[in-house]
């Protein structure tokens, strides 16, 4: 029995997350439970947890800190017991140690790294649409075996300091990680829960590890 | 590269769809979750849904209706029409849709703009324009075209970026409805300045009108209601035209 548990510290749209688990572990007849919540205990319960992330990186790291105890349960869950955890978008880029977004703000630093402004170029900021995912590292990515299109919405991207933590890169401007992962933890730049069957096959693969 | 997104639009009126009856292999074709699923497994790169239900109670059902189709459909949502609120914008994202798309509102109080994207973020705020040309000047339009206001479209539209929104949706009044293309002078017009995303639409009829505007018309999203509704051309049609001419979009 799979306990998925998204965690809910008031970020955007986590409904479509949710929604996504459910779909799969029905289509893949994967006995799961799907909970959107804040509560330590049933952090401490899950086989599996993702971190979404909409909105500014502060607003959202301040969305972690005002639950008391959450951040000291998924450091427990991923750095102590080693169970997989998912990043997806802000919720990615919260597992690097600082932002440059709006002034300088501490991530959770589980992965070494630096959140950058994308260069502004010509090209236009947000980077919203389809884009293509190129796996960079196949010792260790477990999430996406071939290249593909996902859906992004961001600004910001995460600068890995160890270039062993890149697992997929995408190039708008400059190349960059569109997945970060380190042993059992796992970031996404892009949507998966909007990315069409390629998104909902990524999160799936997420559940198996 | 980012891809060239194929945004087909459902009108959505108390929760049915009005236009698009010619699917036959759907259940229930006036079923908006249905022709939801039915585009985005057909390549659709999102979906947009119009309320024009005449009614404020009527627009609740809206809110049940993107519920519903968050179930089916794993690519992004837009909902539009008759969104006057920071509350009707929370009720629709919570209940799955990722962005909205507002338009008299705008016209009549542009802060909801600015509050609504602080608030939620750029990326879910779409700022919908209908324009129409008077002599050589553009014109917006408020409450679904009906009426004219003294705005010019070209400084709306950069007014409107200045306050916050994250896209901009573009109709053409004069194109609307006319299947001889979309406005690729309007769109490049705006493109030129627009640091955010243009979504084209209003005219499209053939294959060529597609490629027209993202080459003419500079467009980073087409958007089209008729041609697909009524099985003119499918989404899979348009895909494969563009890619043919060399154009950036996701198979």
């Amino acid at each position: 029995m799979k306990k998925i548990t998204i965690v809910d510290y008031g970020s955007g749209n986590v409904l479509s997350a949710q929604k996504s688990f459910i779909k799969i572990a029905k289509d893949n007849n994967i006995e799961a439970e799907v909970l959107i919540s804040k509560n330590l205990k049933d952090v401490k319960n899950s086989t599996h947890i993702v971190l979404p992330g909409q909105g500014a990186f502060s607003t959202c790291m301040n969305g972690l800190k005002n639950t008391d105890g959450l951040i000291d349960e998924l450091c427990e869950f991923a750095l102590i017991n080693k169970k997989p955890f998912l990043g997806i978008c802000v919720g990615m880029q919260m597992l690097a140690k600082t932002s440059e977004e709006n002034g300088t703000h501490m991530g959770l630093g589980w992965i070494d790294g630096k959140i950058k402004l994308l260069p502004k170029d010509s090209l236009k900021l947000p980077h919203m649409g389809w884009n293509l995912v190129i796996p960079t590292n196949s010792k260790y990515n477990n999430l996406i075996s071939t290249k593909n299109d996902y859906y992004f919405v961001h600004s910001y991207y995460f600068d890995c300091a160890n270039k062993d933590n890149i697992l997929a890169e995408t190039k708008y401007s400059t190349n960059f990680a569109s997945i970060v992962g380190k042993e059992n933890i796992y970031g996404v730049q892009f949507h998966p829960e909007k990315s069409s069957s390629q998104g909902l096959n990524l999160l799936k693969e997420f559940i198996k590890v | 590269m980012v891809k060239i997104r194929i945004i087909p639009c459902l009108d959505v009126k108390d929760g049915r769809v009005v236009k698009g009856i010619n699917f036959l292999n759907l259940v229930d074709a006036g079923d908006p979750v249905e022709q939801a699923k039915h585009y985005s497994d057909n390549g659709a790169d999102e979906i947009c849904f119009l309320d024009i239900s005449a009614s404020l109670e009527n627009r609740d059902t809206m809110v049940n209706v993107v519920k519903k189709t968050a179930n089916e459909v794993f690519i992004p949502l837009t909902v539009g029409g008759g969104i006057s609120s920071i509350g009707n914008i929370q009720a629709l994202l919570k209940a799955g849709a990722d962005k909205v798309s507002i338009n008299s509102a705008a016209i009549k109080n542009p802060n909801i703009i600015k509050e609504a994207s602080e608030y939620f973020g750029n990326q879910c705020i779409v700022v919908a324009v209908d324009a129409k040309k008077h002599n050589n000047d553009w014109f917006v339009y408020s409450h679904g075209g009906t009426k004219k206001t003294d705005l010019y479209a070209l400084s709306w539209i950069e007014k409107v970026q200045k306050l916050g929104a994250g896209e901009i949706l573009l109709t053409s009044m004069d194109k609307d409805g006319t299947k001889s293309g979309f406005d690729n002078e309007l769109l490049s017009k705006v493109s030129e300045f627009l640091k955010i995303p243009v979504i084209a639409s209003g005219g499209v009829g053939t294959l060529d009108h597609f490629y027209d505007g993202v080459v003419k018309g500079k467009a980073d999203a087409l958007l089209a209601a008729s041609v697909f509704h009524f099985n003119e051309i499918s989404i899979k049609e348009v895909k494969e035209y563009l890619k043919d001419k060399n154009i950036s979009i996701r198979d």
